[in-house]
């Protein structure tokens, strides 16, 4: 696999949508997108095969999102319940992807398009799924976007537009309004879409209809589908928020022998641990750590370079590199991040240090968030 | 003695027959055609090296009249001498017909042992392992076969819906062009179905592959493209069973690639290549399309009333075309599950204004007293005039004959193939058994079928016809009884 990186000027704010126009000449065919923070282990082939066999111009994935069970440091009170719900309305087979709605774009009712009822008339909405922003997008949505300079955002507004064009009549048929919005910069899709003249003739004899009902043909001679493949079981994680951070790294520890390290153990052959009896069979304990004695580590994952001292007890953590913890400490489900040094006697609870911070000895915290001034984090 | 040798003798002791009732002069020189060689792998037709007629020198011995016995103890003799020298030709044949070029005799039965193919031979571990060999070279995943199947058809391929050959292949697929992936899918997951469609995506596909294509520099355009599409068309194999249209369309696709010019320049090559599968195209299946719609609306009366069965774009455009110039003729539209294509031919007539009545297979004989003519569409037609086509259509050509209305069978000439068949086991195709599960109503009584070891389910694809059940074949040629499918493939031949 030839991996060719291209830089963002740091200065320039691009959304998804932004990157993907930056590199667009490079795109020579349909083009698959993803996430930098997706973790996930599905079969890839079932997202790109309905993209394949149906001749979709959308193609992505998801999964029915699970609230996480462990309280997210720094996060005061019950969590409330996501007003940014996400309605996604498949239809009888699951497959196909008919609406897209965020709640934050609507107002007070969910609007459906009568052509959409017609031609499905049985849709199933669900809430509760989650995005892993896996997209196949077909070549010329990319020639769409690099024309179309409003879109920013993959996910919150080409997703959208593309959903909803499915059921929308090509704007050439709208004749008499278009003439003063060709104007503006809303070019519609459909005058990308390259009809395939070779390909147009061999459905057209084929005896395959995707639906009874009616008298319309296959996909109701509708250009543009959108697809979607909802996972049932397995690993689907964009850890794109502190709790799913949290969250992915509990799984980890379960799924890292199977998956990537068969032969490695979880705990690293350079780390030098007196007490091997205290560390809990599914902590991960990085490469040149140290561990005192008598220190009783579980359900945790520790990084590399990390010294801990005699006494500590560690449990439900994660404690990433070069982290200094003294002795007598008691950490219980916290984030500690790189450099932190964590001083003789503290005792800390669901919370979360932020890199290079010292804390005092003896210091006492419950549910905090500690960061330098010069980190700003969003949770 | 082999088959060929046992037909050798027999010539031989014919001709010497011949010679001796002559009892004239100089026996004829004349050299037989050579022993059949040893059957290389694959090789159609057989190749054959002249051999110096041994007979020559015991004609010599029989200028005069000879009792019976000393006949035999020559013929035997010379059996002996046979042997031996074939036993010594073996060697030198081998090198003798790798240079030699074949020598195809069409006025000459050939005495040939055809490779039964492996399509057929599922239960013959030999043979899958000379498959799986074959396709790991070209790099074409293996598509294992799925469920218990029925005794009669376990030497056919049964494969799942669920279980695509994808699986195994590399996102993006490095060793089979993105297109015959793509088409390879859609005829797996049944999104193309029906020959022509299948015939036409296929054309189309590889006019796309070829243009794509380009030579590597120390190869040659016409053996290394033919030599390139091969793994695609097994991976397409692998996905379906290829159509005897598809079959017959890459036989013509191969022809025309080994047949161009080596002075020609790539572009020019591709070019020609493209126009040609263009001309196919329009000649074969668009052009007899209209020529058979022709025909048969001679046949088409006013007040008729058509039986048709399935979904078969051929018969569908026929009654269009009909309807269009104004006859007056109402259709019967027989389905069958699993799948259903009578819905399909069903919404294509309606939508032409065209009168429908819609029954299930179980219901032809109720229809059938008000049926004036039945017209089918056929998947291909067998060399001994058997018409094969979707499951099915045997029964309604049988019900049909039992109740004196003719049967006209609409096909093109592309998909005469030179198979015989005169039953539906020897070679068919297993669809998904799943498919089976739901029946109409929604109810899955059959979920569990797999736990049952007593229990196997069947989901034929194809059955075959015997000709004396049809009345007619429409072809592009013209309107021919179906015992003159033989003649329309033999001058087919002539002319390639």
């Amino acid at each position: 696999m030839k991996l060719d990186i291209v830089c963002i000027p740091d200065d320039a704010d691009m959304g998804t949508a932004d990157s993907l126009r930056h590199i667009h000449q490079k795109i020579k065919t349909d083009v698959l997108v993803l996430s930098c923070d997706l973790i996930t282990d599905v079969a890839l082939h079932e997202v790109v095969d309905l993209f394949r066999a149906h001749d979709a111009t959308l193609s992505m994935l998801m999964k029915k999102a699970h609230e996480p069970a462990e309280m997210v440091p720094g996060q005061k009170g019950k969590k409330k319940p996501v007003e940014q719900r996400d309605f996604i309305g498949v239809d009888d087979t699951g497959k196909r992807l008919l609406f897209m709605a965020n709640e934050a774009d609507l107002d007070e009712e969910l609007v459906i398009k009568r052509s959409l009822l017609q031609k499905h008339p049985r849709m199933h909405i669900r809430t509760g799924l989650a995005d892993a922003h896996l997209y196949c997008l077909k070549k010329y949505v990319v020639d769409f976007l690099a024309e179309n300079r409003s879109l920013t955002s993959i996910r919150s507004e080409l997703i959208p537009y593309l959903v909803r064009k499915q059921f929308s009549s090509p704007a050439s048929l709208r004749q008499g309004q278009d003439n003063k919005e060709q104007d503006q910069k809303s070019l519609d899709i459909y005058s990308y879409v390259k009809g395939d003249s070779l390909l147009e003739f061999a459905p057209d004899k084929s005896c395959w209809n995707g639906h009874s009902a009616d008298l319309n043909e296959a996909f109701h001679g509708g250009k543009m589908r959108c697809y979607v493949h909802i996972m049932k079981e397995g690993l689907c994680y964009r850890v794109n928020t502190l709790g799913l951070y949290i969250e992915a790294n509990r799984q980890v520890p379960k799924l890292l022998p199977a998956l990537v390290y068969p032969e490695e153990p979880l705990v690293h052959v350079s780390a030098q641990v007196t007490d091997r009896g205290l560390i809990g069979s599914d902590s991960i304990i990085g490469s040149s750590t140290q561990v005192g004695e008598k220190t009783s580590i579980k359900h945790s994952i520790i990084g590399s370079t990390c010294t801990i001292k005699d006494r500590v007890k560690i449990t439900n953590c994660i404690i990433m590199n070069s982290v200094t913890i003294e002795e007598g400490c008691s950490l219980q489900s916290c984030l500690i991040c790189h450099y932190a040094v964590i001083e003789k006697g503290a005792d800390l609870r669901d919370c979360l240090i932020g890199s290079s911070q010292r804390l005092e000895p003896k210091s006492k915290h419950v549910n905090e968030v500690i960061v330098g001034s010069e980190q700003l984090m969003e949770i | 003695l082999s088959k060929e040798e046992k037909l050798q003798l027999r010539k031989e002791k014919k001709q010497q027959k011949k010679k001796r009732r002559d009892e004239k002069g100089q026996p004829a020189e004349f050299s037989t055609p050579g022993h059949p060689q040893a059957q290389l792998p694959g090789a159609v037709p057989p190749m054959l090296a002249p051999v110096p007629s041994e007979s020559l020198a015991g004609s010599e011995k029989l200028a005069g009249g000879k009792t019976k016995a000393e006949l035999r103890a020559e013929r035997r003799a010379k059996q002996e001498a046979d042997r031996s020298l074939k036993q010594t030709k073996k060697v030198e044949s081998t090198l003798a017909t790798v240079l030699a070029k074949p020598r195809l005799q069409p006025s000459e039965p050939q005495s040939t042992v055809k490779r039964v193919p492996e399509h057929v031979q599922v239960d013959d571990p030999a043979a899958q392992r000379r498959l799986a060999k074959k396709l790991e070279r070209q790099q074409v995943p293996l598509r294992p076969d799925y469920g218990a199947k029925v005794n009669l058809f376990s030497h056919l391929h049964q494969y799942s819906r669920k279980m695509p050959l994808t699986q195994q292949m590399s996102i993006p697929s490095t060793a089979i062009h993105p297109a015959v992936v793509q088409l390879g899918l859609q005829y797996s997951q049944g999104l193309l179905n029906g020959s022509n469609a299948r015939c036409l995506a296929l054309l189309q596909v590889f006019r796309q592959v070829i243009r794509d294509y380009s030579t590597p520099p120390s190869e040659e355009l016409s053996r290394d493209l033919v030599a390139r599409l091969k793994p695609y068309i097994s991976f397409l194999n692998q996905c379906r069973p290829l159509s005897a249209s598809m079959g017959n369309a890459i036989k013509y696709l191969k022809k025309e690639i080994s047949g161009l010019s080596s002075t020609l320049r790539e572009e020019e090559a591709k070019g020609k290549l493209q126009g040609s599968i263009d001309g196919y195209v329009r000649e074969k299946i668009q052009l007899a399309a209209e020529a058979i719609s022709k025909y048969a609306f001679e046949k088409i009366s006013d007040g008729d009333v058509i039986l048709v069965y399935g979904c078969s774009s051929l018969v569908n455009r026929t009654l269009c075309d009909a309807h269009a110039n104004g006859r007056a003729f109402r259709v019967i539209v027989v389905d069958s599950r699993p799948r259903l294509e009578g819905r399909d031919t069903l919404r294509r007539l309606v939508c032409k204004g065209i009168r429908c009545t819609y029954v299930m297979i179980t219901a032809i004989s109720y229809m059938l007293p008000e049926v004036s003519k039945v017209l089918l569409g056929a998947h291909a037609l067998l060399a001994n005039g058997s018409v094969m086509s979707r499951v099915g259509t045997s029964q309604i050509a049988l019900v049909s004959k039992a109740y004196n209305v003719p049967v006209l069978v609409c096909c093109e000439t592309y998909k005469f193939c030179e198979r015989v068949q005169t039953d539906s086991f020897v070679s068919n195709e297993l669809d998904d058994p799943d498919d089976l599960i739901v029946s109409g109503k929604g109810g899955a009584h059959l979920r569990g079928w797999k736990e049952n070891s007593s229990l196997r389910l069947l989901n034929l694809v194809y059955d075959v016809t015997p000709p004396e059940l049809v009345d007619l074949v429409i072809t592009d040629l013209g309107m021919i009884p179906c015992t003159s499918v033989p003649v329309v493939l033999r001058v087919k031949n002539v002319e390639q």
